[in-house]
C-alpha cells in the first residue's frame, strides 16, 4: 500500500559564496526520494534564498518509506559549467511513519558536505500521508516503534516483553569498488553515506517485521552497529528487545512519577505503575557470580571457564520446591525462543529474580575466508543488490553470530540461568581479522513478565500471595496467605537482595566460588562478588556510593597474516580476559566494594597489539559480604629488604582501602545514620533484628576493616609482572573532591540531581613512537592515557561540582600500527550537595507531607520489630493511587494517595521519612523533610526560569546518553535518531590539524543531531551514543577522514515545575532556554 | 610517544571567560598555559601542565571556530554549530569587540585601509599589546566602519544593531568610525597628550550637534559626515572679528561679565581679540576639508596653548567660554545667533575636555 510523502523547500540561510565574482550564490534545490527527483527554481544572487516552493509529492510504497531517506541537495546554478553541489541533507522519514511519534519535520537543517562540513542551513517541511495496510504479506513494518533506551521508556508501560530480535544486512562497500578509482572522494563518501542510510532503513524494517510476527509493537534497547569489513563489504547489524508497549494515559499517576526528581527511581517507576502489586522475588537458595568466557577461532570454540574469586564453598540451605516449579515454568516460556536474550539493562522491579553473573563469548574470524561468489562474479555497482547477488553473505555472518549466541546461551545455562539480560554484541576488525564479542548477564527472570500480560497479573496476584518469610525463625510475622492459582510462580524474598541470590545449585556449582548467607535476609546464599552488565536494579540496597572501575591491558603480538594471525589472537584472548578480570577484582577490593554493574569489556585488535579495556561501576551491595582486603605475599620470605618492600606495599594497600571506604562512604553503620548514602537503610536494622537467631557469626566482623582475615585476597608477588600489577592498582588517581563517576545510567547513592547537565565527547589518539616496547611499557602508557583523559575531564567540568560523570562510555581502537584511540562519551550532571535546600517548598506541601508522615507512622512502628522497612515500603509503594484500597496486605495503611499524588514527591521520600521515624523512635519528623526530600530547590528553579533569554532563535536541544533528564518528564518519544556521517579533508593543516578537523566534525555532528531533533519538534535526545568513530589520517598527504555514527531517541520533555503550574503544556514544542548548563 | 590528537566537545559549548580573554589578548597557546598556571585560578585543583594545555587548546580551537561568526554577531544567535546560552553569546560578542584604548588612540583618525600591517607592528611594540590582538582590534574597526559607513540613521544605533554590542561600546565605535571617516588629525606631537576618551567625547559632541542627523532625526542621511550647509554658514561668523565695532563691543560685554570673577582677568583682557579671532577663524575655515581634519590641532595650537601659557584654570576657562558665547546674543547687529550657538556649544565642551591642567 502506498503512502504519500510531501516535502516543501522554504528557504536557505548562511549559504557559502559560490560565485567569487559577485560574492553570492545562485542556489536551487533538488529533492530526491527513491528514483524521483524534483527541483526548485533558481533563487539568484543570494546567500539567504527564499524558495517557498510548493509541495513536492512522492507516491511510494511504505516499504520504500522505511528504507529510503529523503535526499535534499542544494546546488549552485552555473550557466556555463556543471552545477556545483553545495551540500546535502538526508532526512530519515521513519519517525513520521508511526502515529505516536512525530507528525511533521519542519525546521532549519544544516546543509552538509563531506569535504566542507556544514555549509549553511535549509528550512524544509516534510509530511507523510500513510494509508492503512492490511496486507498480511506486506514487507513493511510501519508503526513499530524503535527505542535506543535500554529500559522501558517513560510514558510507556510494557504489556509484554517478547524477547530478542536480530537482523543483519550486508553490501559491498562503495569505497572498495572499482569505480572508486575514477570518482571523486566526495562522490565516494556520499555513496557510502547514502548506502548506510539505506541499509539501516532496511534493517530497521526487517526487524520491525520480526517484531510484528512476534505480536509486539516496539523494539526497546535497539542497538545497531556497522562493521566496515573493507574488501568484503559493509555489515549493518542490529539487536533489540521486542515488546508490546502501551502508552500511559492516566495523568494522575504520571503526575506522581513526575514529582519524583530522583530519576533512578523514576525510571522503574513508570513500569511499576502497571505492575505494582506483583513485586516479588524468590526465596530460593544461594547462587554465585561467575564470569565465563569463551573464545573461539574458526569452527571450534575452546571454552574457558573461570571465576576470579578465592576458593571455598559452604553448605546450602533448603532449596524450595517452589523454585524448581518456577524454574520449570519460566524455562518453558523462555525455551520457546531461540535466544532468551534481552538487550535491556534496567527492568521493572521484580523482573529479575536472580542474577548469575557475566557471560561472554568471543570468536576470531577471518574475513577473507568468506565464500563470497557475488564479489567474484559481478562487480556491478548497485545499491540494493544484496537481496539477489550477495544473498549468501548475510548467512555467513548470521551463522557466526548464531554460534556466539549459542555459546552465550549454554554459559547461562551452566550458571543455572535461563535468560541473558543486558546483552550486547560488538566487533573489532583489523585488516582481515575480526573479533566478534557477545556479552550479557545470566539471569533468572520472573516468568510473569514474559508471557502473560502484566495487566492480568496485576489483578490476579495483587500482593495477595506471600510466603512465610523466615521459615527458620521463631518470631515471624504472619502474613496473609491469599489464594492464588499460580502460587508456584513466585515467592517473596526481601526485595533488596533477591536478585543477588545465586540461581544455580550450590552442590553442583559450575565453578569454585565462595558462598555465604545473604546479609539482608540471611536465608539464601550469595556469592562474595557479583559481576553484571546491567544497571543496578532499583530495588537493590547498596551501602555508600559507587565509582567507576577500569581494567586496562595491552598485549603485543607479532604481525601476522591470515590464519596464523587469527590463531595467535585467539590464543591471546583468554589470557587477556583473565587478566582484565583479575585487575577488576583487585581494584574492586581496593575500593572496598563487592559488585560490578554495567561491565563492558572491549578487546580491540591492531596489527601488532591487542588492547583490552574493561569498565564497570563498582558498588557495595548490602546483601553481599564485605570484601576481604588484599594481602600481599612475597615469594622468598628470607630476604629482609624484600620483606620490608612487601610490608610497605601492604601498608599502602591497606591505607588505600581505608581511604576509599571513606570516600565512597562504605561504612555501613554510619550509613544508617545518613539517609543520603542509602535510601533504604535497613541492613543494620536487619542485622540487629536477627542477631539473636542468626546462625551466621560474622555479621559485625564483616564490616571490619581488618584485612588480615583468612578470606583476604592474596596477591603473590613472585615476578616482576605481579609487581607491575600492584603498582598499576595503586596508580589509579582518585577522583577529585566533588566528583563521582560511573558507567551506569546513574550513580548509585546520588538522587538529588539538578537540571545542570553537559553531554560531551572526548577523543584522544596516542602515537607510540618507540617500536620495541614491552608489554609492561605498553600497559603503562595505556593506563596513563586513560587516567589523563579522566583527569582532563574532571578539570574541564570543574565548574559543575558537585557533579557526577554518568554513563562514561570508553571506546578503544587501534586504528593504525602505532596508534591507540580512546573515545569517551558521557554526561556530567550536577547534584545538590546538601538536601537541605529542599526545605523551602511551599508550606502547603509541608503540611501535606506532615499529615502523611503521621498517618503512616503507625504501621511501621507496629511492624518494625518483625519486618523490614523496605518491605513496608514496597507495600506502600504497591498500594499506588489506584489500588490501595484493594491491597491484600491486611495491615496496609489506607492513605488516600491520590490526594497528594502531585505534590508528594515519591515513595522514596516517604520511605526516608519513615526510616527516620523508625530510627529515632520519634513521631516528630518534620525536620526530616528537609533532609529527606530529593526534590531540588523549587524556588530557585522557578527564579531561574523567569530570566530566560529570548534573544536566541535557535531552540535549545539537550543531549544525554541516559534514558532520562533529571528534574524533567519525558512526555513524548518522537522516534529514533540514527545518523551516519563521513567527513574528509585534503587540507588538514589549514583546518587546524587532526585535532581541529575532528573537533569541527564532532561539533557538526552534534549540531546536525540537534537540528533534526528540533525539526521533529523535540527538545532533547536521550540514550544518545556515539557508536562509531573511525578516524584515519595521512599527515604527509595533508589528508584525514573520519566516520561517525550516532544514535538516540528524540523526545519532548517538560520541566516538573512547568507541569506543576500548568499541566496543559504537554504539547509545548518550544523548549525552555533557561535550563542551560553552566558551560 | 606523543598525543596525536586531543579533543573535547560538549553539547553546550564550554568556555572559560579567563581563557577567552587570553585568546583575545593574542597569546599563543603555550604562553596562555603558562599564565593560567601562574594565575591563582588553578591553585586549588591539582592539575598538570598537560591537562591545562589540552584544555587551553580545546578552548582556543573553539574560539577560532567561533571567530567567523563573531564577525557578523547576528549570525551567532541563529547558527546551529555551537549551542551557547544567549547571555554567554552576549559576553563573547562584547569581549570580542572590546578594544584597548591605547591602541584605539593610535589608530584614531587614520585611514582604515590595508596599508596598516607595518603600522600594527609599530603600534604593538609601542603599546605592548600583542600583534595578534592589534590585528583583531584593527579588523574590528575596519569591519564596523565598512558596515556602518553607508548606512543611514544614527551612527550609534547602527553599530548597536549590527554588532549587538553594549551602548557604551557602540558609542566608542561611533567615535572611531567618525574619526576615520573625517580623517581628523590626531597624531601630531602636540596632540599626544590627549587620550582616546578625550577624542571619543569630542566625536560624540560633533556627531550630536554638527551632523545632519543632529538637526533632523527624520532626515534620511548619513550620520557620519558633518553637515555641509552648516559648515558653509560658519563663514558668516567672520563678522565677529572683521567688524571692529562688534569685536570691541563683544569684548567689553565679556569683560563686564567676568570682571572680578576670574583670576586671569588681565590676561583675558589682553588676549581677548586673539582668542576670539582664533575661534572664529577656525569656524570660518571649516569649509575646507583640510581644515576640518586639523580642527583639533588648531584648537590646541590657537586657543588651548595660549590659555595654558597664561595658566588659566579650567573654571575660568569655562566661565569665559560661557560668557563669550552668550554675550554675542547682545550684539545688536549680529544675525547668526543659531549658527553661533551650534558652533560654540560643541567648541566649548571640546575645549574644556581637551584642556588638561
Amino acid at each position: 500500500m502506498p503512502g504519500k510523502l510531501k516535502a516543501k523547500i522554504v528557504a536557505g540561510r548562511h549559504l557559502p559564496v559560490m560565485d567569487r565574482a559577485s560574492d553570492l550564490t545562485d542556489a536551487f534545490v533538488e529533492v530526491k526520494f527513491g528514483n524521483t527527483t524534483f527541483k526548485t527554481d533558481v533563487y539568484p544572487k543570494s546567500l539567504n534564498p527564499q524558495w517557498n516552493s510548493g509541495w513536492f509529492k512522492f507516491e511510494v510504497d511504505d516499504e520504500d518509506l522505511q528504507d529510503e531517506p529523503l535526499q535534499i541537495t542544494v546546488l549552485d546554478h552555473d550557466t556555463y559549467s556543471a552545477n556545483d553541489a553545495i551540500g546535502k541533507v538526508y532526512i530519515d522519514i521513519d519517525p513520521l511513519l508511526c502515529s505516536e511519534a512525530a507528525t511533521v519535520i519542519s525546521g532549519w537543517l544544516p546543509i552538509y558536505d563531506t569535504i566542507h562540513g556544514i555549509r549553511g542551513e535549509i528550512n524544509v517541511l516534510v509530511k507523510v500521508d500513510l494509508f492503512n495496510d492490511l496486507n498480511r504479506f506486506r514487507q513493511s513494518s510501519c508503526g513499530v516503534k524503535f527505542f535506543c533506551t535500554t529500559s522501558i521508556p517513560r510514558c510507556y508501560r510494557a504489556v509484554m516483553v517478547h524477547g530478542f530480535v536480530e537482523e543483519l544486512v550486508v553490501n559491498e562497500d562503495p569505497e572498495y569498488q572499482w569505480i572508486d578509482r575514477i570518482r571523486t572522494p566526495r562522490a565516494s563518501n556520499e555513496a557510502r553515506q547514502r548506502l548506510i542510510s539505506l541499509m539501516s532503513g532496511e534493517l530497521q524494517r526487517k526487524i520491525g517485521l520480526k517484531v510484528l510476527e512476534m505480536g509486539g509493537n516496539a523494539v526497546v534497547g535497539y542497538l545497531q552497529c556497522f562493521d566496515l569489513e573493507g574488501e568484503s563489504g559493509i555489515v549493518v547489524r542490529a539487536i533489540g528487545t521486542a515488546c508490546t508497549l502501551e502508552k500511559l494515559t492516566n495523568p494522575p499517576s504520571n503526575a506522581q512519577h513526575t514529582a519524583n526528581s530522583s530519576p533512578s527511581k523514576d525510571i522503574r517507576e513508570s513500569p511499576a505503575a502497571c505492575v505494582s502489586g506483583c513485586r516479588s522475588s524468590h526465596s530460593s537458595p544461594v547462587h554465585g557470580a561467575a564470569s565465563r568466557l569463551a573464545q573461539g577461532f574458526s569452527v571450534s570454540y575452546p571454552t574457558l571457564l573461570f571465576s576470579g574469586m578465592g576458593s571455598g564453598g559452604s553448605a546450602g540451605k533448603e532449596a524450595g520446591p517452589l523454585k524448581t516449579l518456577l524454574r520449570q515454568q519460566t524455562q518453558t516460556a523462555l525455551e520457546q525462543r531461540e535466544f532468551p536474550f534481552f538487550t535491556l539493562s534496567s527492568f521493572p522491579p521484580g523482573f529479575l529474580s536472580h542474577v548469575g553473573g557475566v557471560v561472554s563469548a568471543r570468536s576470531v574470524k577471518l574475513l577473507d575466508r568468506i565464500h563470497n561468489p557475488a564479489l567474484g562474479s559481478s562487480r556491478s555497482y548497485k545499491l540494493l543488490d544484496w537481496n539477489s547477488g550477495t544473498a549468501d553473505e548475510p548467512e555467513t555472518r548470521d551463522a557466526w553470530w548464531e554460534e556466539l549466541r549459542q555459546e552465550i546461551k549454554s554459559h547461562a545455562k551452566a550458571l543455572g540461568c535461563h535468560a541473558v539480560v543486558g546483552y550486547s554484541e560488538s566487533t573489532s576488525i583489523c585488516e582481515e581479522v575480526c573479533i566478534l564479542s557477545a556479552a550479557g548477564t545470566a539471569a533468572v527472570l520472573n516468568c510473569r513478565f514474559l508471557q502473560e500480560s502484566c495487566q492480568d497479573t496485576l489483578t490476579e496476584h495483587r500482593l495477595s500471595r506471600q510466603l512465610p518469610l523466615f521459615p527458620s525463625g521463631s518470631d515471624k510475622v504472619e502474613f496473609d496467605l491469599g489464594s492464588s492459582a499460580s502460587l508456584g510462580c513466585e515467592d517473596l524474598a526481601p526485595p533488596g537482595c533477591g536478585f543477588c541470590h545465586i540461581p544455580y545449585d550450590e552442590l553442583n556449582m559450575p565453578f569454585p566460588a565462595q558462598l555465604s548467607y545473604c546479609c539482608c535476609c540471611r536465608r539464601a546464599k550469595v556469592p562474595d562478588v557479583l559481576f553484571t552488565t546491567i544497571d543496578l536494579p532499583t530495588e537493590a540496597t547498596i551501602t555508600g556510593k559507587g565509582c567507576l572501575i577500569q581494567a586496562r591491558l595491552c598485549r603485543l603480538k607479532k604481525k601476522g597474516q591470515g590464519e596464523a594471525n587469527a590463531t595467535c589472537i585467539s590464543s591471546l584472548l583468554p589470557f587477556m580476559e583473565y587478566e582484565l578480570h583479575t585487575q577488576l577484582l583487585n581494584k574492586l577490593k581496593l575500593r572496598g566494594m563487592n559488585a560490578l554493574f554495567g561491565l563492558r569489556i572491549q578487546i580491540s585488535v591492531g596489527e601488532n597489539m591487542l588492547v583490552g579495556l574493561a569498565s564497570a561501576t563498582g558498588v557495595y551491595l548490602s546483601a553481599l559480604p564485605s570484601p576481604g582486603g588484599i594481602q600481599i605475599a612475597g615469594k622468598n620470605p628470607g630476604d629482609l629488604s624484600y620483606e620490608q618492600h612487601v610490608s610497605n606495599m601492604q601498608r599502602k594497600i591497606n591505607d588505600t582501602i581505608t581511604k576509599n571506604r571513606d570516600i565512597y562512604q562504605i561504612n555501613p553503620p554510619e550509613v544508617v545514620e545518613e539517609v543520603i548514602g542509602s535510601p533504604i537503610p535497613e541492613p543494620r536494622q536487619r542485622s540487629r533484628l536477627f542477631r539473636s537467631q542468626s546462625e551466621s557469626s560474622d555479621e559485625l566482623s564483616e564490616l571490619d576493616l581488618s584485612h588480615g582475615k583468612k578470606d583476604a585476597f592474596v596477591l603473590e608477588i613472585d615476578d616482576t609482572d605481579a609487581v607491575e600489577d600492584i603498582h598499576c592498582l595503586l596508580t589509579d588517581a582518585p577522583t577529585p573532591p566533588g566528583f563521582f563517576s560511573c558507567n551506569t545510567e546513574i550513580m548509585p547513592g546520588i538522587h538529588n540531581w539538578t537540571s545542570g547537565l553537559q553531554m560531551f565527547t572526548s577523543v584522544r589518539v596516542f602515537r607510540l613512537s618507540n617500536a620495541n616496547l614491552t608489554n609492561q611499557g605498553l600497559n603503562k602508557i595505556f593506563n596513563e592515557l586513560c587516567e589523563n583523559l579522566l583527569k582532563s575531564l574532571y578539570f574541564k567540568l570543574r565548574s559543575m561540582v558537585p557533579c557526577c560523570l554518568c554513563h562514561l562510555n570508553f571506546a578503544v581502537a587501534v586504528p593504525e600500527d602505532e596508534l591507540i584511540q580512546v573515545a569517551v562519551t558521557a554526561v556530567a550532571m550536577s547534584f545538590h550537595k546538601d538536601q537541605i535546600q529542599d526545605s523551602n517548598k511551599s508550606g502547603e506541601d509541608r503540611t501535606a507531607m506532615k499529615v502523611i508522615t503521621e498517618d503512616q507512622l503507625q504501621f511501621p512502628m507496629e511492624l518494625s520489630a518483625e519486618t523490614t522497612p523496605a518491605q513496608l515500603l514496597s507495600a506502600a509503594k504497591n498500594s499506588g493511587p489506584s489500588d490501595c484500597s484493594t491491597s491484600g496486605l491486611a495491615r496496609a495503611p489506607s492513605v488516600d494517595y491520590s490526594s497528594f499524588a502531585d505534590r508528594c514527591s515519591t515513595w522514596i521520600e516517604q520511605l526516608r521519612l519513615r526510616a527516620h521515624t523508625i530510627r529515632r523512635g520519634s513521631i516528630k519528623t518534620t525536620s526530616s523533610l528537609e533532609r529527606g526530600s530529593p526534590l531540588p530547590d523549587g524556588r530557585s528553579r522557578s527564579l531561574r526560569s523567569t530570566r530566560s533569554f529570548h534573544g536566541s532563535s535557535v531552540a535549545v536541544v539537550k543531549m544525554t546518553p541516559l534514558s532520562f533528564i533529571p528534574g524533567a518528564k519525558i512526555i513524548k518519544y518522537l522516534g529514533i535518531i540514527n545518523m551516519f556521517f563521513i567527513r574528509e579533508t585534503t587540507s588538514l593543516r589549514e583546518e587546524g590539524g587532526v585535532s581541529g578537523f575532528l573537533h569541527t566534525f564532532i561539533a557538526e555532528v552534534f549540531a546536525m543531531v540537534r537540528a533534526h531533533v528540533a525539526a521533529l519538534g523535540g527538545n532533547a535526545v536521550v540514550s544518545y551514543s556515539m557508536k562509531e568513530c573511525v578516524f584515519m589520517e595521512n599527515p604527509n598527504k595533508n589528508q584525514a577522514q573520519c566516520l561517525i555514527n550516532v544514535s538516540g531517541d528524540a523526545v519532548i520533555f517538560t520541566r516538573e515545575t512547568d507541569l506543576e503550574t500548568s499541566s496543559t503544556q504537554l504539547q509545548a514544542a518550544n523548549p525552555q532556554s533557561n535550563e542551560d548548563t553552566p558551560a | 610517544m606523543s598525543v596525536e590528537l586531543e579533543v573535547f566537545v560538549g553539547n553546550n559549548t564550554m568556555m572559560d571567560e579567563d581563557v577567552y580573554q587570553l585568546w583575545l589578548d593574542g597569546y599563543a597557546v603555550n604562553d596562555a598555559v603558562r599564565l593560567r598556571m601562574e594565575a591563582g585560578e588553578l591553585r586549588d585543583c591539582d592539575v598538570s601542565t598537560d591537562v591545562v594545555l589540552s584544555d587551553t587548546m580545546d578552548q582556543f580551537r573553539t574560539f577560532q571556530m567561533c571567530e567567523k561568526l563573531l564577525h557578523s554577531p547576528s549570525k551567532l544567535a541563529n547558527q546551529l554549530l555551537f549551542q551557547i546560552p544567549p547571555q554567554k553569546q552576549a559576553m563573547m560578542i562584547e569581549r570580542y569587540y572590546q578594544f584597548d584604548r591605547p591602541f584605539a588612540r593610535e589608530v584614531l583618525g587614520k585611514k582604515l585601509s590595508k596599508g596598516m600591517k607595518k603600522d600594527l607592528d609599530d603600534i604593538s611594540s609601542k603599546t605592548g599589546i600583542l600583534v595578534k590582538s592589534c590585528r583583531r582590534q584593527f579588523d574590528n574597526f575596519k569591519r564596523v566602519f565598512k558596515v556602518v559607513e553607508e548606512l543611514q540613521g544614527p551612527l550609534v544605533d547602527n553599530v548597536q544593531r549590527h554588532f549587538l554590542v553594549s551602548d557604551s561600546l557602540a558609542k566608542d565605535y561611533a567615535a572611531i568610525v567618525f574619526f576615520a571617516n573625517s580623517r581628523f588629525e590626531t597624531g601630531k606631537r602636540k596632540l599626544q597628550y590627549l587620550s582616546f576618551q578625550d577624542f571619543a567625547f569630542c566625536a560624540g559632541q560633533l556627531i550630536s550637534y554638527w551632523t545632519v542627523g543632529a538637526v533632523d532625526k527624520m532626515m534620511e542621511d548619513i550620520d557620519v559626515d558633518l553637515e555641509k550647509e552648516f559648515l558653509h554658514n560658519l563663514k558668516d561668523l567672520k563678522v565677529l572679528i572683521n567688524n571692529k565695532d562688534m569685536l570691541d563691543q563683544h569684548k567689553s560685554l565679556v569683560c563686564a561679565q567676568l570682571r572680578g570673577r576670574i583670576k586671569v582677568f588681565s590676561e583675558m583682557d589682553a588676549n581677548f581679540k586673539n582668542l576670539s579671532r582664533a575661534l572664529v577663524n577656525i569656524a570660518a575655515n571649516l569649509t575646507h576639508n583640510k581644515d576640518v581634519r586639523d580642527l583639533f590641532i588648531d584648537l590646541v595650537e590657537k586657543f588651548i596653548e595660549p590659555c595654558k601659557s597664561d595658566k588659566w584654570p579650567v573654571g575660568d576657562l569655562r566661565l569665559f567660554l560661557t560668557h563669550y558665547t552668550s554675550t554675542a546674543h547682545m550684539l545688536e547687529t549680529f544675525r547668526y545667533k543659531p549658527i553661533w550657538d551650534r558652533y560654540m556649544g560643541v567648541i566649548k565642551s571640546c575645549v574644556l575636555k581637551m584642556y588638561h591642567d
